[in-house]
């Protein structure tokens, strides 16, 4: 599963992955907000951006053909909207979906590459994102998998039991049976739910979710968030300047 | 639809995150009531529910299916505020870890997706889900969901000078239409299915607390269409509240020049017009709606 | 000598009326080791869960001395640690050390003393190594391992294991075996796996429609109640 590659990825060792949650999260924010709010020379800052998330990748120890890769995801929807502008007449604003798109999902990819997850949410605790969000958003990264299992049980057990699916034929039972091993699915994921529960109450939760750690920005991470945020504006400015 | 970046305007994607970001908060409040956070695991495992439940799919004939959206399906099960919690956890994971959706974007993602179309499928069900109709209510809220948030993020991709030729917009809102029918169908065939499990997995329709709700969600939609509007009309006004939240003045010149280079053609404006006041007319049925509910209820109830 | 759990005609009805425990008396003592054996639905778990509250009944449970009630909640879950069948559901934090740092933080300890109270208990079930790592990527045996940590950590004088050995392959039972066998505290072993309780324990009960039906070595009791596997009924090829 795509995650499970992720997750393997952001557990590395390099420098990068050693940096703050939330000083890797400044500056993924300020690539992005440089990039989308780019409009004259888009096309040699975008070389420049992609070159910038190159190097950062390979600094960071991960298979760039890799990364380049995962990152085209965006690229299906984004096919069509920039083949619609193209047909209007409007070249530039394709090639700025294109390019824009692509390396928002490059520059995301590089920060859930190096961190990991539970650790890039724990970082947004003192930002004002409301705690309770955060926990869930854990809860569901860490049952994801397991639920994801159990769905891949059921959807074989639904393909054995209707044979192929590419019947040419609305078939209302198919779709009563998907609905019903949905609701079995539903009901398991709710067990499950109650059962941690049960776990949790077991060891004296007493209502609040309590943390062990205690982050603190180094020095490192101060240089880092500068230095990107140099790097980021730095290039923008060159670029413009230049052109 | 999930919404990468790269496609809103700044004066878009900004205004939307920062109706997000309080929208959110009172969803969160009010999910946790007081300060109990014991429903976290069970809004967690729900929310990777509706991710794995993507994974069935649900065939509709000649070799196409399709699968479970959600929003719907989680506020009748979990009540809109936890299912707002758990819809924008979904999307903040799908944005992370599967580049579904862009960063900047998850405020316009979160509004179309986890409060209007979660609250556009919820509203019926808080008004008629008790009564005779209750199926076809479910389906109704089902199609409604997808419907708003698809008509939102379109309008919201037009507004930012997204081409969309006339064959093209009413291709898309066909596409949006069936999609539409499809969860209707799906949410209506799961609910049935929980029905047989255990009723209890199913809420109440109540329409005390989804009266404030819907209210916001009224609300929401409304700011949602006005700010637009305005941010396509008066590019002006968006630059003001740009100075006053000071946001860098480089990006001054820049907040103007997506809709200038990109020219909105009459056509577009007239479609804006048009799906403006279509969302509006959503709105005011709903308030209707709400109205006569709330008068019926209160003869019934005296 | 004192138990350290004693019941005493304990009863209890699900909601909808079905009656799960039918007047148990039991009692534990420091050091032993109890296997709970029974058909599936006979009350064995339903019986554990009331050990530390989770569920409560008529009749009495004294934990330690200290009856199990609502105000006493917290005292008791420190004192009985349940590791549940489905270590999922249990490791339930995103990693290893929060997973096992859960329960002391939760007595009130401070962060950094639960921190070397989680890293102590993992040591003790040799699984130090692992306390960065997401429980998913976990063998069932490493899983299993880490929720006894988890217990270990809230320093408990009662050990209850619910079917502890489903999931885990032939090595993984007998390294769990092995750790039960180390551990000093008293422990209740509600299993199916016969060997797991030749190996461990000293009596065992057995419970059938909500009551102890009989007690015994737990050779006395597989007798008994028959309840030996198949495999020592039929050799391959032969007939019964």
């Amino acid at each position: 599963m795509h995650h499970v590659v992720l997750d393997r990825w952001s557990h590395g060792e390099s420098a990068l992955h050693r940096r703050d949650a939330r000083a890797k999260t400044i500056a993924v924010l300020i690539f992005l907000v440089a990039l989308a709010t780019a409009q004259r020379a888009f096309l040699p800052l975008s070389v420049c951006d992609l070159g910038i998330l190159a190097a950062t990748i390979i600094a960071a120890g991960l298979p760039l053909g890799a990364a380049l890769k995962r990152a085209a995801v965006v690229l299906p929807f984004t096919a069509v909207f920039a083949a619609i502008s193209l047909a209007a007449g409007e070249p530039m604003r394709a090639a700025t979906l294109v390019g824009k798109s692509y390396l928002s999902a490059l520059a995301v990819l590089v920060l859930v590459s190096t961190t990991p997850l539970p650790e890039l949410l724990g970082g947004l605790e003192r930002t004002g994102v409301p705690r309770y969000l955060l926990m869930v958003a854990q809860f569901l990264y860490r049952y994801l998998f397991v639920i994801s299992e159990e769905a891949q049980h059921m959807r074989a057990a639904l393909q054995a039991k209707s044979g192929t699916l590419r019947r040419a034929v609305w078939d209302r039972g198919k779709f009563a049976a998907a609905g019903g091993a949905l609701g079995v699915l539903f009901a398991r994921s709710y067990a499950h739910a109650d059962d941690i529960h049960q776990a949790m109450l077991a060891r004296g939760f007493q209502g609040h979710f309590l943390t062990l750690s205690g982050r603190s920005f180094r020095r490192a991470d101060v240089f880092f968030v500068a230095g990107a945020l140099v790097i980021v504006a730095g290039t923008r400015a060159a670029v413009e300047a230049w052109i | 639809m999930h919404i990468p970046d790269g496609f809103l305007a700044t004066p878009v994607w900004a205004t939307l995150d920062v109706a997000a970001a309080p929208a959110v908060g009172y969803l969160a409040r009010r999910a946790q009531q007081g300060l109990e956070q014991s429903k976290v695991p069970l809004l967690g495992v729900m929310g990777a529910f509706v991710f794995a439940a993507q994974m069935i799919n649900f065939p509709v004939g000649m070799g196409t299916s399709g699968h479970l959206v959600g929003a719907a399906l989680l506020a009748y099960t979990l009540g809109p505020a936890a299912a707002g919690v758990v819809l924008t956890a979904i999307l903040a994971v799908q944005a992370l870890v599967f580049q579904d959706g862009g960063i900047l974007a998850l405020g316009a993602n979160i509004i179309n997706m986890g409060v209007a179309g979660m609250l556009a499928g919820y509203l019926p069900y808080a008004l008629w889900g008790a009564g005779r109709w209750r199926r076809q209510t479910i389906f109704l809220g089902g199609f409604l969901s997808v419907l708003t948030s698809a008509v939102l993020a379109l309008s919201e991709l037009m507004i930012s000078g997204v081409a969309m030729p006339a064959a093209v917009l009413r291709i898309s809102l066909g596409l949006f239409v069936v999609s539409a029918l499809l969860e209707g169908a799906i949410t209506l065939a799961i609910m049935q299915a929980l029905a047989s499990i255990n009723p209890d997995f199913v809420r109440q329709p109540r329409s005390g607390g989804g009266r404030a709700l819907g209210f916001i969600g009224l609300t929401a939609i409304f700011l949602v269409v006005a700010g637009v509007a305005i941010a396509s009309a008066y590019p002006d006004g968006i630059q003001k509240l740009a100075d006053a939240t000071g946001i860098a003045s480089q990006a001054k010149t820049l907040l103007r020049t997506p809709l200038a280079d990109y020219e909105l053609g009459t056509l577009h404006s007239v479609w804006l017009r048009k799906a403006g006041a279509g969302l509006a007319g959503l709105g005011l049925i709903y308030g209707a709606c709400m109205l006569c509910g709330k008068l019926l209820a209160r003869q019934r109830g005296a | 000598m004192q138990p350290l759990v004693e019941v005493r005609d304990l009863r209890f009805q699900y909601d909808d009326g079905t009656v799960a425990l039918d007047g148990v008396d039991f009692q534990l003592f420091a050091g032993e080791t109890v296997a709970v054996l029974g058909a599936n639905g006979s009350g064995k778990t339903t019986f554990v869960l009331h050990l530390n509250g989770l569920l409560m009944g008529q009749g009495s449970v004294r934990v330690c001395g200290v009856p199990v009630r609502p105000n006493t909640l917290a005292q008791v879950r420190q004192k009985v640690g349940l590791v549940f069948q489905d270590s999922d559901n249990q490791l339930f934090m995103p990693t290893v050390l929060e997973d096992v740092a859960f329960g002391p933080l939760n007595l009130g300890l401070e962060r950094e003393q639960a921190r070397t109270r989680a890293l102590d208990a993992l040591a003790a079930v040799g699984m130090a190594h692992a306390s960065g790592k997401a429980p998913y990527h976990l063998s069932a045996g490493e899983k299993k391992r880490v929720a006894i940590a988890g217990i270990l950590a809230m320093n408990p004088e009662i050990l209850v294991l619910d079917e502890p050995t489903t999931f885990l392959d032939p090595p993984g039972q007998n390294a769990l075996v092995e750790l039960l066998d180390e551990l000093p505290q008293a422990k209740i072993l509600v299993t199916h796996d016969v060997d797991c309780a030749r190996a461990l324990a000293s009596r065992a009960v057995f419970f059938e429609r909500g009551k102890i039906a009989g007690e015994g070595t737990v050779p006395e009791v597989v007798a008994r109640f028959n309840w030996d596997r198949i495999s020592l009924h039929r050799q391959a090829g032969s007939r019964l």
